[in-house]
């Protein structure tokens, strides 16, 4: 028996040390002197670490320009997109308005739609509006989270209507309610739901491309997408970009993992 | 409280996936975007002329390949780990599962890039791993028939943690004294998994394939980065190209044909997977 334990644990190690072996050699790389990377055998550790990448990429390469750019988008894509989405959430759950389910079962049905497939109209539409080549425009595609009202709603459905029903005999207001006795119960989806919004906007691609047509508006994915296509010998700046651009993330989902798992779970048993 | 909400999607979602509809009818271009006046409705001439462009097809051929292909491998590395990890015998069990997750919390452009590097031919590590089991050196984004391979690689590195932690699920519902007694019974580690293990999650199976399906047929970041839909447009899927079409080129009622025959393609494959899903039992 402890023979069996020890192999499926080796063979897990294993398939877990491959799996995260790209990301330890781009960080590894990162460290390198220039052109040390491009050798044959591939080096796997820096002979000497140095921070020189990081220098010319906050340098001349204006990182911190691009960093601030996406903690700002993501920052305030989640600050809207929970108060968007938290009220509907609610409503769809315990607030009884005409053609609530019909709305609802629409909702659902419209989570297998791709947002690509609107994304030429909705360029458009931004255009008409003024705001492409905006913060705003970024931003827009956030608003419409249908997910995240799935998810606030099948989280509000194990809230008892009779703790509802108590504050309004109370007199407190729809927003009261909402606020004082709703928000505390919802927070650990909240911050579930925070984290996954702030992660999906912090990766998002193809949007912030189109939209954010100015070199300066650019998010980390955007400016390092651009770079990786010019400057494609450059191994150690190209992986010192990549760990500026995925490690905050990393680190994010790794302090608050469990509330991410979890959220994944209630998000997709609904099959 | 439900209706900034609903005006958002109404505004930023739904009029804009049915005016893809209504653009792809026009032929909305450069002359259009500058002067509204140059528009004029031309029909099914768009489809028409995607027909007959060989690059439409090439980039569904690949999309339809990076499908076939890319599902099923995916689907089974990601139940592969989840078994793992779901074993009895694993110890230390919450280690695994956050590092084979890890992977889909990352920045797609950015592990894009590394994985440009891995995948070089004279430099990259794939290549020298290779090298000691006698492999010659594979010019993985640099050859047409190795370039989709090399980007699926990447792309189920990328994602199988995310089905994975959905099979974890389904699988911990699956009563061990069913396994138990199959072995007892002399069943070896195919036949449980084929007449026990399966079955009883059928519906996730079914899911995490919709899924993946959904994902591979939206594949665009990965070439932009990797291959720029090279070589010899080997890698140019259904989005690239619609993304070229539409701003790059600025054929937009063109862009939004291509887009709203992406729509049908996933339709008709999930109909397809629900349908084989219902035959089989699994719903």
């Amino acid at each position: 028996m402890s023979l069996r334990r020890w192999s499926v644990t080796l063979l897990a190690a294993l398939v877990a040390l491959i799996t995260i072996a790209p990301l330890l050699w781009m960080v590894s790389v990162s460290f390198m002197a220039r052109g040390e990377a491009a050798q044959f055998p591939p080096p796997l550790w820096p002979a000497s670490p140095t921070f020189d990448n990081y220098h010319l990429l906050f340098g001349s390469f204006g990182v911190g320009r691009f960093l601030l750019n996406s903690i700002f988008v993501s920052t305030l894509a989640t600050a809207l997109a929970l108060l968007f989405t938290i009220p509907a959430g609610y409503a769809f759950a315990k607030l009884r308005f005409k053609g609530r389910d019909a709305i609802f079962r629409m909702l659902v049905a419209a989570l297998v739609v791709p947002g690509q497939i609107g994304m030429l109209p909705l360029f458009l539409e931004l255009k008409a509006m003024g705001l492409v080549n905006s913060y705003a425009g970024a931003l827009v595609p956030w608003l419409a989270g249908i997910f995240g009202i799935f998810l606030v709603r099948q989280y509000c459905l194990s809230i008892p209507d009779e703790m509802l029903e108590a504050a309004r005999i109370d007199g407190a207001s729809e927003g009261q309610i909402l606020r004082r006795i709703v928000l505390p119960i919802l927070t650990p989806i909240i911050v579930t739901l925070a984290l996954y919004v702030f992660l999906s906007s912090w990766n998002d691609f193809m949007w912030p491309l189109i939209i954010l047509a100015d070199q300066d508006l650019a998010t980390l994915p955007v400016a390092l997408a651009v770079n990786s296509r010019q400057n494609v010998q450059d191994y150690e700046i190209m992986m010192a970009g990549a760990v500026v651009t995925t490690l905050p993330v990393l680190i994010l989902f790794l302090a608050l993992q469990r509330y991410y798992l979890s959220g994944l779970l209630t998000g997709s048993v609904k099959g | 409280m439900s209706s900034p909400a609903l005006a958002a999607i109404l505004l930023f979602f739904v009029l804009p996936a049915a005016a893809s509809l209504f653009l792809s009818f026009t032929d909305f271009d450069i002359y259009a975007l500058a002067d509204i006046g140059n528009l004029r409705f031309v029909g099914l001439a768009n489809y028409e002329r995607l027909l007959e462009n060989p690059l439409f097809w090439k980039a569904m051929t690949n999309t339809l390949l990076f499908v076939g292909i890319g599902t099923p491998f995916i689907v089974a590395l990601s139940l592969f780990a989840a078994m793992l990890v779901n074993s009895r015998w694993l110890q230390w069990r919450p280690v695994w599962r956050v590092a084979l997750f890890a992977p889909y919390v990352t920045t797609l452009v950015a592990t894009a890039v590394v994985w440009r590097y891995l995948l070089h031919t004279r430099y990259g590590l794939l290549n020298y791993l290779l090298s000691f089991f006698g492999v010659p050196p594979i010019d993985w984004l640099g050859s047409p028939t190795a370039s989709l391979p090399a980007i699926l690689l990447f792309v189920g590195w990328k994602t199988f943690g995310y089905n994975m932690i959905i099979f974890l699920a389904a699988l911990q519902t699956v009563p061990r004294e069913l396994d138990e007694a199959a072995r007892i019974d002399g069943a070896g580690w195919f036949m449980r998994l084929r007449h026990v293990t399966l079955p009883a999650i059928g519906p996730t199976l079914l899911l995490v394939s919709v899924l993946t399906v959904a994902g591979m047929f939206q594949l665009f970041a990965e070439p932009y980065v990797m291959t720029q839909g090279g070589p010899a447009q080997s890698t140019v899927t259904i989005l690239y190209f619609m993304y070229e079409e539409g701003f790059k080129w600025w054929n937009l009622g063109s862009g939004a044909a291509v887009a709203f025959l992406l729509f049908l393609c996933i339709l008709a494959v999930t109909l397809v997977q629900l349908r084989l899903a219902r035959r089989s039992g699994a719903i």
